[in-house]
């Protein structure tokens, strides 16, 4: 195998493995501040042990993140040098802006979060929870935009042998070694054309992550009948920010749908499996795309992708022909990811509001009707949803860039570290394999194990310092007048 | 000189990675020594020592790397992958050091704890260790070619001065870290801990003369420069009179004095590395015309300029709740349920 498919299964996979957990740590987080602020609200000891406990859940998958996320920063470097120097100037800001701004944050309060419990009153607690929660967005922000710039690069020029070239010329081949991107508008790089839509799209898919996550532990103990007043309060506080998510998420989709159009007409011809330049061009429900014939097979709604293209069935859809093949991406992989998503984005409304419908019908803790057990039997599963769902949106907006590392610019393989042989990118894959199985593994049993052995039962846990348990003695106080 | 700003971002990224040092500097020492401590709740008492702040600390790296992505890109390609083996196990040294810390004491028997034990252990010296390598190597100076591109392969980076300047690094962590756990434990615990202090202090005054003496045979061209910038000396007096100053506030039993004393001689050992190298990042050798340098690695100055604009909002806030975390789990370690 050569160094560049070496080197693009080794990025791809610690990306995804690492991509496993942010998510959940930004999605944790705003309902460890929405569980919080309901304690401090309400004075009521069960939203305290509601938010003691997914702290701790927090506690393990921010663990993961950040073992895992160092090694995204390195490998930049290690396996694509050839793309940090050309990138350098434009996008290092971005990741160093990462660091100053969002890593220091979230990982500075984590210890008061994770450890303050009983060192600091309760309002510096919520602020320091507050602050992780924000820290762990603004840390998509950054990533988000330097991400985005490489989609739809904007706000740079290429220089080349130290003069600036016009807005047309592409480095190509070994022109790329004696060319580099400069910055000449810092917002219009962090803010180019495809950044809000998609930061929007990612934020909210981590929200229904943390969501779902919390919903799937809360249907798993009603189930059982274990630590039911706990897991009720858990549920609805996951079901609604889900159902609001959810249908966030179609609109963001579509939204992000509508700009791939316009800055990557080919990624979206991918996405499709248009071949053909065409009007009323069919939106693909499920399907096989046949690359030989250059057809999809499957069930499709006719004129439907012109009429959200164009608002009107007669648009004319670009496809992949209007390309040269070379700056084709793989179509299969783009164009099943891309439907696995959405439908998986679909499934997730339609298992949000069925429980928001149980929940206003109340019939959503009706644990004797076999329809409400089938139902939480689902929202167990759930959980694996928005997982897969980030996963495979990424895989499409990454293999849908393909050939590009910077989308229009610079070709992934001309990326690559000069030095780097295939024999050490193996080693290193290998041994990242390794590591990562093991983490797996133990992530998942750690998991397992503090799902089984649950909250802390409502007061019997700890003795509480005086200044939280004034938050309850404050709001009986308040309620008996 | 007039002050540009290739200057100022040279400074800057070497404070971050200096805060770095002196910061994680202490964590990696503490596992470093982590196996000497027989006792569960000992080892219990050393992990939670460094629990609430240790990933704080590690972003140092982070944003230094990514600082040094944005200041100067040729020498974090070059650097990154021209050492990819040996920044590939740094990886894994760093991510079994960070989850270690979290699984540990998750389960109480005895083969998961000794894993996890000898993962954070082993990761915390190979990090510190790797470190030194690193550093020994750009002082040294490394083969580029026209390109920038170091030419040398892995294991001549393991040479004998690197892996002098590499087990200098373990046994200056190891001292930092022994510094800090006096601070955080108490009793017989704290007792014992003083006594190592002592015993690492000597092995790593042993390594700083070492490194010094080799320095004259396997990197001559550093001592040219001591004497074009004779100045240098003064500094290089001053870190000595911090390193001496060391052993004398342990022994007086001052743990805090002791502890910033440790602070300065690391941030005075990376001003001095600093003004050696200066204006080089990276010293081609044998082809010096080749050496990767502050102006011809660096990134526009209108980059460094927004970047500045970053490193002055954020900065100060970030000393500023930094300041605030340390100050809030400051005493002694005391174990409880949420404890590692």
């Amino acid at each position: 195998m050569n160094v560049e498919i070496l080197s693009r299964v080794q990025f791809a996979f610690t990306i995804m493995f690492h991509y496993i957990y942010p998510p959940m740590s930004i999605g944790l987080g705003v309902i460890l501040v929405i569980m919080e602020g309901m304690w401090l609200k309400t004075g009521n000891i069960r939203y305290h042990n509601m938010a003691r406990y997914w702290t701790r859940v927090f506690g393990l998958t921010f663990a993961l993140g950040v073992a895992t996320g160092i090694v995204m920063e390195f490998e930049f470097g290690t396996n694509w040098a050839t793309y940090s120097r050309f990138v350098g100037d434009v996008f290092g800001s971005a990741l160093a802006a990462e660091g100053i701004f969002a890593f220091f944050l979230e990982s500075g309060f984590l210890a008061i979060l994770l450890f303050g419990w009983n060192r600091v009153g309760p309002k510096l607690h919520f602020f320091s929870t507050i602050m992780v929660c924000l820290g762990a967005h603004f840390s998509a922000v950054w990533i988000v935009a330097a991400n985005s710039w490489m989609q739809t690069p904007a706000g740079f020029s290429i220089e080349y042998d130290g003069k600036i070239m016009p807005p047309d010329f592409v480095p190509a081949g070994d022109q790329i070694l004696h060319a580099r991107a400069v910055i000449h508008d810092f917002w219009a790089m962090v803010i180019n054309h495809s950044t809000l839509d998609r930061l929007t799209h990612v934020l909210v898919g981590a929200w229904q992550t943390g969501a779902f996550l919390v919903i799937s532990i809360s249907a798993f103990y009603l189930l059982r009948g274990r630590h039911r007043e706990f897991a009720t309060s858990s549920l609805k506080v996951g079901l609604v920010v889900a159902a609001i998510a959810s249908l966030l998420q179609l609109a963001s989709g579509a939204k992000s749908a509508d700009g791939v159009t316009r800055n990557q007409p080919a990624k979206l011809a991918a996405m499709e499996g248009i071949f053909k330049t065409q009007s009323y061009a069919p939106m693909g429900i499920v399907g096989w795309v046949d690359v030989k014939n250059q057809t999809v097979r499957g069930l499709k709604i006719p004129g439907m992708l012109s009429m959200l293209v164009g608002r009107s069935p007669s648009t004319v859809v670009k496809g992949l022909d209007a390309f040269p093949r070379e700056d084709w991406p793989s179509v299969q992989p783009v164009f099943q990811c891309y439907h696995l998503m959405i439908g998986i984005g679909m499934a997730l409304i339609g298992i949000a509001w069925f429980g928001i419908f149980l929940w206003w019908r109340g019939r959503l803790f009706d644990l004797t009707s076999p329809m409400v057990r089938l139902y939480y039997g689902v929202l167990v599963l759930s959980v694996l949803g928005p997982q897969i769902a980030n996963q495979v949106g990424w895989m499409t907006a990454e293999i849908g860039r393909q050939p590009w590392i910077v989308y229009g610019i610079m070709r992934t393989t001309q990326g690559l570290s000069a030095v780097v042989t295939a024999n050490q990118v193996l080693a290193s894959l290998i041994m990242f394999t390794v590591i990562y199985a093991l983490l797996f593994a133990v992530f998942i049993y750690l998991l397992t194990r503090k799902i089984q052995k649950g909250p802390d039962e409502e007061e019997g846990g700890e003795a509480m310092p005086a200044s939280w348990a004034a938050v309850i003695a404050r709001r009986r106080k308040q309620a008996s007048y | 000189m007039a002050m540009d700003l290739n200057i100022l971002w040279f400074i800057l990224v070497g404070a971050l990675f200096t805060g770095y040092a002196m910061l994680d500097g202490f964590d990696l020492g503490v596992g470093t020594l982590y196996l000497f401590a027989k006792k569960d709740e000992d080892r219990r008492i050393f992990l939670n020592a460094i629990g609430p702040v240790w990933d704080g600390n590690e972003v140092w790296l982070v944003t230094g790397g990514g600082a040094l992505f944005a200041a100067f890109p040729a020498v974090y390609a070059t650097v990154f992958s021209g050492f990819y083996l040996a920044f590939m196990t740094l990886l894994a040294a760093l991510i079994f050091r960070a989850v270690a810390i979290e699984f540990r004491g998750k389960e109480s028997w005895r083969w998961w704890r000794t894993m996890w034990d000898i993962g954070f252990s082993l990761g915390s010296l190979i990090s510190g260790f790797l470190i030194g390598i690193t550093m020994g190597n750009v002082l040294q100076g490394i083969p580029l070619d026209a390109r920038g591109e170091y030419i040398g392969g892995f294991f001549a980076l393991l040479n004998p001065y690197a892996l002098i300047l590499g087990v200098t690094t373990v046994a200056l962590f190891a001292m930092h870290g022994s510094i800090y756990l006096v601070m955080k434990t108490e009793g017989d615990l704290q007792q014992r801990v003083r006594r190592w202090v002592n015993r690492i202090i000597a092995v790593f005054l042993a390594c700083y003369v070492t490194l010094n003496i080799a320095t004259f045979f396997y990197a001559p061209h550093l001592w040219e420069i001591v004497r074009e910038r004779p100045w240098i000396l003064v500094v290089f007096v001053i870190n000595m009179l911090i390193v001496l100053n060391i052993p004398r506030e342990n022994h007086k039993g001052n743990e805090l004095r002791t502890f910033f004393s440790s602070c300065a001689a690391m941030g005075t050992l990376m001003l001095l590395f600093g003004l050696t190298v200066f204006p080089n990042m990276l010293r081609s050798m044998p082809h010096p015309e080749y050496s990767l340098t502050i102006y011809n690695a660096a990134s526009t100055p209108k980059t460094h300029f927004i970047m500045l604009i970053v490193a002055l909002l954020g900065v100060p806030m970030i000393l500023t709740y930094t300041a605030c975390i340390y100050y809030i789990f400051r005493g002694k370690v005391k174990l409880n349920s949420q404890s590692y």
